[in-house]
């Protein structure tokens, strides 16, 4: 239950606040989605999804950060 | 941004030498999320690390917490003509103290699995005639979801949605863990989307109190791995910080946005915890400017008292003194067909990892 | 085939309990309808033994018998219907032996209130599904109960086929050593199944992979493969047939986390759902146990035969023993199990 699927926002349906949804795509699966919680999402965005509800844009910046120090991981000793 | 990357093997494998080449004595870290216990448990991450590392599972799974009181609350629900129980699925085989929920839709209750709480507003909306009640389980991660699908349905004007709460907060329960005099644990991987939605700050008074590191740990193989190494280096260099090794999901101050909707629903309250006994503040329940909304006011449910646990060790396995496949009943008495007790049927249930992914066998 | 259902709807828009009831308006639906539709014609009715000698007449010795009844919900799904399995299904256990079905039997369980143009759309599935399975569809039975019962249409077929001499296909031949391939990706039916049902609705392309099966076996064996043993995961999944083989042959089998074909948006719903992939139903693949000499020409086989782009070698029998291990991408060795009930009920 504290498993979020991350996804990528297709669209948006303003419904109102309370109502914000939109179309999210994990990887071939489309499922439509509350956005109330994430105000600032765009189209395009990757959004983490749990219970129907997106809890974060995913950052992108800080992704790319973790895997570049991963890679650095192996030449050094600890 | 695909997942795949943090299920790489070689990247895992370049994690593990590198915990390898860090640790210079034994530690002892606990994971409090039942999605992390599943992960490490599928990838055989406890079989990958070195015998120096021990991992040990925490109370992270709010199914295996929920008191079997609540539980025959919404069997008693579900057993009402008029009453449609909607609930994540993996409520329907815990046990009550007589039947579950199964048991109930087999004898002719109304319960319907779904996947949001929002989707239990959407059958009300569409079916006035019923009474429909979200069993409202999970920790911070869940909240949101929960509050806004009340808040939906005032908005809406519905007047046959409510819901039966049972929700947690994950750092009372580390608190309890902490305060034990004899707790082995010196580090903490906090769990992820708890964080992503409530923010690092309810974790720093822990550190300061206990001096233990806490590293905000995601849920890939990757992930876990990361966390576990950041804490072995605060561990091997005598520090005790709080630590953020999931940035790209959890950031300091959380989701505001989902906080203020929690908070304007949900207040914390006591709540008793399978296995741990009541913790003050460690639930969340609704305000009183919702009350219309709670499923126990509504149908005048009262709580029975918790039953003797009788042969289920649910309670050490949750605080992380008993591993699953070290309890006496495991694999013959306890069962995912005949569980005793909630850890073993639940998908995040620390039982239920064990049992399927390593066997019968201990 | 005709696009329009062949009874006048106007007088009989559902179906009636009159309608199984042996009188005049069950002769019109069986001669208006049933019958013609699935093409039983020729003095061989519902009534009548079907002659099924001329249909195994030369197909060799040894008879092989199955049946099935199916109960899936919803009745159309993307990818296939309930016809369509209940053609597959049977066929395919007959594949699984070696056999190749001549003749089918088929028993409609009709609701009443069934609209005509459904059960209509039904048949023509049975239909159009043996003809693709060279299978004829020679006897069969209709009731109807009332409404609220048989959530719409239950359906049983039978099949009858021949096991070609020399061809012996069983767990009783699985060796220690033999390799175990897989037809195509896992997990489709399933998921194509629970992708329509209240609550879980989300946009998906999967289809079914509902399809025969005896096509593929029979290029197997004509490029002159030993096969040892065939399995269709329905129920349960790949888990669930390979469990039970390596229990019946008293053999061990280690399968390869890796190298399992699963399509991605397969593996997506899965896990949005919170599905193990080994334990989703398929409808139109099959696993094979082959000499490990034959593995890669069993695979050419299998990569060409329909669906078989995802085709792979995904394992191998070891010692005597019985249980199945799943070694995982981290080379991290796990049991592999049934899954633990009713996961994904009214699947087929």
């Amino acid at each position: 239950m504290c498993l979020a699927i991350p996804g990528q926002v297709l669209d948006l349906h303003d419904g109102g606040g309370l109502f914000a949804r939109g179309r999210v795509d994990f990887g071939g699966v489309v499922r439509e989605v509350s956005l109330i919680c994430t105000p600032e999402v765009a189209v395009g965005d990757w959004v983490l999804v749990h219970a129907g509800m997106a809890i974060a844009v995913v950052d992108a910046a800080a992704a790319a950060r973790t895997l570049a120090e991963l890679a650095r991981l192996g030449g050094e000793g600890a | 941004m695909s997942s795949a990357d943090y299920r790489d093997p070689a990247t895992v494998h370049r994690l593990i030498d590198a915990i390898g080449g860090t640790v210079t004595r034994s530690w002892t870290l606990m994971e409090i999320c039942g999605g992390q216990t599943h992960a490490i448990l599928r990838a055989g991450l406890d079989r990958l690390l070195p015998p120096a590392v021990t991992l040990v599972h925490g109370p992270g799974c709010p199914v295996c917490v929920t008191p079997v009181g609540v539980i025959d609350q919404a069997i008693a629900l579900a057993g009402r003509p008029d009453v449609t129980l909607c609930s994540f699925g993996d409520m329907l085989r815990v046990p009550g103290s007589r039947t579950d929920l199964l048991a109930a839709r087999a004898s002719g209750g109304d319960v319907r699995v779904v996947y949001s709480p929002l989707d239990a507003v959407a059958i009300a909306g569409r079916e006035p005639g019923r009474q429909v009640v979200f069993f409202a389980v999970g920790f911070e991660t869940t909240a949101p979801a929960a509050a806004a699908a009340v808040r939906q349905a005032q908005a809406l004007g519905l007047t046959n949605f409510s819901l039966l709460c049972a929700q947690v907060r994950v750092p009372p329960a580390m608190a309890v863990i902490l305060e034990a005099p004899d707790c082995r644990i010196h580090g903490f991987l906090a769990a992820g989307h708890v964080c992503t939605v409530m923010g690092l700050a309810e974790y720093a008074p822990l550190v300061a109190r206990y001096r233990v590191p806490i590293v905000v740990t995601g849920f890939e193989p990757v992930d876990i791995l990361t966390g576990v190494l950041h804490c072995l280096r605060q561990l091997e260099a005598g520090q005790a910080r709080l630590e953020n090794a999931y940035e790209r999901a959890a950031r300091t101050q959380g989701n505001p946005a989902a906080q203020a909707l929690v908070g304007e629903v949900f207040e914390f309250v006591a709540r008793d915890w399978r296995g741990l006994g009541e913790l003050p503040e460690s639930g969340l329940g609704l305000r009183a400017a919702y009350a219309d909304f709670d499923a126990a006011r509504r149908f005048g449910l009262v709580e029975a008292p918790t039953p003797a646990p009788g042969e289920c060790l649910a309670g050490e396995v949750l605080q992380g003194r008993l591993r699953p496949d070290r309890c006496p009943a495991f694999g013959s008495r306890c069962t995912p067909q005949r569980p005793l007790g909630a850890p073993m049927v639940s998908s995040e249930g620390a039982c239920a990892a064990y049992y399927r992914y390593r066997g019968q066998a201990a | 085939m005709d696009s329009v259902c062949p009874l006048p709807l106007d007088d009989y828009p559902v179906v009636l309990l009159a309608h199984g009831g042996g009188g005049r308006l069950m002769q019109q639906l069986l001669d208006g309808l049933i019958l013609p539709t699935l093409g039983v014609s020729g003095g061989q009715g519902p009534h009548d033994a079907a002659r099924v000698d001329e249909l195994l007449a030369g197909a060799g010795g040894r008879l092989a018998f199955t049946t099935d009844s199916y109960v899936v919900r919803p009745l159309f799904f993307p990818g296939g219907d309930i016809g369509s399995l209940a053609v597959c299904g049977t066929v395919n256990d007959l594949a699984m032996a070696g056999a190749r079905a001549r003749a089918l039997s088929v028993s409609l369980i009709l609701e009443e209130g069934l609209p005509m143009q459904t059960l209509w759309q039904v048949l023509c599935s049975l239909r159009q599904t043996a003809e693709a399975a060279g299978v004829r569809i020679v006897t069969g039975d209709t009731k109807v109960v009332e409404r609220g019962r048989a959530d719409g249409v239950y359906i049983n077929t039978a099949g009858i086929g021949a096991v070609p001499a020399g061809v012996s296909i069983h767990p009783g031949r699985v060796r220690a050593g033999d390799a175990v391939l897989v037809s195509g990706d896992i997990g489709r039916h399933g998921i194509a199944v629970m992708a329509q049902r209240e609550g879980l609705q989300f946009e998906t392309t999967i289809e079914s992979d509902c399809q025969p099966l005896w096509s593929t076996v029979a290029a197997l064996l004509d490029a002159g493969l030993d096969l040892h043993c065939l399995r269709d995961p329905t129920r349960g999944g790949l888990a669930s047939a390979l469990v039970e083989i390596a229990r019946q042959a008293g053999v061990d089998v280690l399968l390869d986390e890796a190298a399992l074909p699963v399509a991605p948006p397969v593996a997506t719903a899965c896990e949005l759902l919170g599905f193990d992939p080994l334990h989703v139903a398929c409808e139109g693949r099959l696993v094979a146990f082959v000499p490990a000499t034959q593995a890669q020409a069993a695979l050419d086989v299998l990569r060409r035969a329909p669906g078989g782009e995802r085709a792979a070698l995904i394992g191998a029998v070891g010692a005597p023993g019985g249980r199945v291990t799943l070694r995982s991408r981290y080379g991290i060795d796990r049991p592999l199990d049934l899954p633990a009930g009713e996961l994904l009920p009214r699947i087929c």
